[in-house]
């Protein structure tokens, strides 16, 4: 689960890492009144919306003055904010942040995440601040220090100080910074973070480390845990036909192409996105609808796929093991009596129950072509698209 | 021969008695010689009962003192399943094989770091896989038993479902599998590709691989590495997710593309240099393999 940049901001000062401070606004006169209370005379009007990139799109201005402060959070507040990370069309924002400006002698970059092959959170660390650290990675990855934590002793004081000290954080901060570091790390653990990036962290003129932006993706596995966290969610910023898959605990993302796709398994959910890609069409979403569907969950998939309306064929793919295929036959025959069928349905059905669940569609009214195969069925709906 | 287990292996079901370790350990009962091979049940507080005729006990240590257990089946709750795998840890056993899914990856790190920090010999599986099977011999998970054959070809994949697929492409060309394990989809897990690759390579009875990898993470790469110079048998390689936009988790908690790594491309160019034989159409494993057998 993502959360916004203030969201964010309020978890790092709860484990003691300092922020610029600001206040969240969605109306035009709570960010002037907000400006008033931080007082000072510059401020930041920030677009709270889940993608980076923010201010590449006009998203990010800064103030000088109350007018400012007025107009650019007018601007803001209810554009289609268009970054490298929302796709064409923009994400409407729905949320101000307004802070306090910062006094930035320098810009650097802290990221954490769950390095797999140790399987030790890592923080990474680089002097490149405000870049896209996929680049640097790429073209200098020198520049990006790793320091990978023991998970029981917890961050080695010598070796933060040490890399804050590499990546260019002056002799005088040094302990501020390794303090951050170790913030970050507890902030990261004790909200089950999957995620964490900071970027820019900067070093103020009189030599304080502060975020200046944070990105949180939390473990939706551990989300019991953290009700705190759990509030954040912002379903504005969710695709809606995948709060709706949720609730029906299918797993559902929305992709742009014209064939829906229902298959049991992530695995096989997603080989067959790519054979019908492999044929030469296009997949409409990923949907997995996991190991023990039912024919309930089943039909509201079928609703979600056609309220899709890009939507113009669909193709099952079940290899039932312990699912049932006659289970799922009948999911599709009853889902089809419920929606309005209106593309072409190609069903493969394969492994346990398989004739009977072949007998269930033959004996049905439901216009639909069967295969026997993955290759047959994404040839199949791919021909049936095209016609 | 086989890896991991075989129908020598005295196995424990932890959570025996909630409705997925029952329903499971009854087919898997069912299957081969599994009367022979599960042997107890845990599920604390709940000793002296019977699930399907196998007795239960409150501790893992308990069960292997009674009945000489050497492996441990986990179908508990997310919330309680690292503290399953600790203790299936602390009592030594072989061999832990772990279907629970959803297991938040912070407990999954520490019972990482403990089974390292203990130098612990127990071998785990997963969490969030199928399971392991030795045709045959015995069925340890929840993939069906009927569609798998005797024979010799390993069969390891990352998702239950597309081993299904690769198993039924492999027993429809008339072979068998010698053993087939799913590694399961989440980041932090036990085997990888490369600890499974290592034992069908020293398997005299495996003759060649079917190794169905997703996107996500390094380990495809890092097995390709390996067998460029240590393979010894034909490697058929398929990778799910070649479609997949980065930055969006693809159900499983591993399969999702970010910071540039983990995409399939990749994946499929390490393989192809390491001599597999890669198929980018996964109705076709079967025949690939049968390309790759000559």
């Amino acid at each position: 689960m993502n959360v916004h940049e203030y969201q964010g901001k309020e978890i790092l000062r709860k484990y003691g890492v300092t922020t610029p401070r600001g206040i969240a606004c969605f109306t035009v006169d709570e960010a002037v009144a907000a400006a008033e209370k931080l007082g000072g005379n510059v401020w930041v009007v920030k677009a709270q919306i889940h993608a980076g990139g923010r201010g590449k799109g006009g998203g990010v201005k800064v103030a000088t003055s109350m007018q400012q402060v007025r107009e650019y959070a007018d601007a803001i507040l209810g554009m289609q904010l268009v970054t490298p990370q929302t796709g064409a069309e923009g994400k409407e924002v729905k949320r101000l942040y307004i802070e306090e400006g910062a006094d930035i002698a320098d810009e650097l970059y802290i990221g954490a995440l769950v390095d797999r092959e140790t399987q030790k959170v890592v923080l990474m660390c680089s002097s490149e601040g405000g870049m896209d650290i996929e680049e640097v990675a790429e073209h200098t990855p020198e520049k990006i220090l790793k320091i990978f934590v023991d998970p029981t002793d917890g961050l080695d004081r010598a070796e933060a100080e040490d890399v804050c000290a590499k990546i260019g954080i002056p002799a005088e901060a040094v302990a501020e910074g390794a303090d951050f570091l170790a913030g970050l790390y507890e902030a990261f653990v004790k909200s089950d973070a999957s995620l964490a990036e900071i970027n820019p962290l900067v070093v103020t003129g009189d030599n304080r480390v502060i975020a200046l932006d944070a990105k949180f993706n939390i473990d939706s596995n551990a989300l019991y845990r953290q009700p705190e966290i759990m509030e954040y969610r912002d379903l504005d910023e969710e695709d809606d036909n995948e709060i709706e898959a949720s609730k029906w605990d299918l797993s559902y993302i929305s992709l742009d192409g014209n064939i829906g796709c229902l298959v049991n398994g992530a695995g096989l959910a997603m080989a067959t996105m790519d054979i019908i890609k492999l044929y030469g069409g296009d997949p409409a979403n990923f949907l997995d609808v996991g190991g023990g569907a039912n024919a309930e969950q089943v039909t509201e998939a079928f609703k979600i796929m056609l309220g899709n309306k890009n939507v113009e064929g669909i193709l099952v793919n079940i290899f039932g093991g312990i699912m049932q295929c006659d289970v799922i036959a009948e999911g599709i025959v009853a889902a089809a009596q419920q929606v309005d069928m209106t593309v072409p349905l190609v069903v493969r059905l394969e492994g346990t129950n398989v004739e009977r669940g072949r007998q269930i569609l033959d004996d049905s009214d439901v216009k639909l072509q069967t295969a026997t195969t993955m290759a047959d069925a994404a040839e199949k709906i791919v021909a049936a698209v095209k016609a | 021969m086989s890896i991991l287990i075989n129908k020598d292996t005295r196995i424990v079901t932890q959570g025996i008695t909630g409705n997925t370790g029952e329903f499971h350990t009854t087919q898997c009962l069912e299957y081969a010689h599994g009367r022979d091979c599960f042997v107890a049940g845990v599920t604390p507080g709940k000793e002296g009962q019977e699930v399907q005729g196998v007795p239960v006990y409150n501790t893992v240590k308990d069960a292997k003192e009674q009945h000489g257990v050497n492996a441990s089946v986990i179908y508990v709750p997310p919330r309680f399943a690292a503290s399953a795998i600790d203790e299936a840890v602390d009592a030594e056993l072989d061999l832990v094989i772990c279907i629970t899914e959803g297991i938040p990856v912070a407990d999954m790190i520490k019972t990482r770091d403990r089974m390292r920090k203990m130098n612990s010999k127990t071998v785990l599986v997963g969490p969030n896989c199928p399971g392991v099977i030795t045709p045959d011999e015995v069925k340890i998970g929840i993939m069906p038993g009927y569609i798998h054959k005797k024979g010799k070809v390993g069969i390891v994949s990352r998702s239950g479902t597309l081993t299904y697929e690769a198993v039924h492409q492999v027993s429809a060309l008339g072979m068998g599998q010698s053993s087939c394990v799913g590694i399961g989809g989440d980041p932090v897990n036990g085997l990888k590709h490369i600890d499974v690759l290592k034992m069908f390579n020293d398997d005299p009875e495996t003759e060649a691989v079917v190794m169905c990898g997703e996107i996500g993470g390094t380990d495809e790469e890092e097995c390709a590495a390996w067998m460029k110079d240590n393979m010894t048998k034909p490697v058929v390689g398929f990778i799910a997710g070649v479609t997949a936009p980065p930055g969006k988790r693809m159900g499983h908690a591993g399969a999702i593309i970010s910071g540039g790594q983990g995409t399939a491309q990749s994946k499929i160019d390490a393989l192809e240099a390491a001599g597999a034989f890669v198929t980018l159409n996964p109705s076709e494993m079967g025949a690939t393999l049968k390309k790759a057998l000559g």
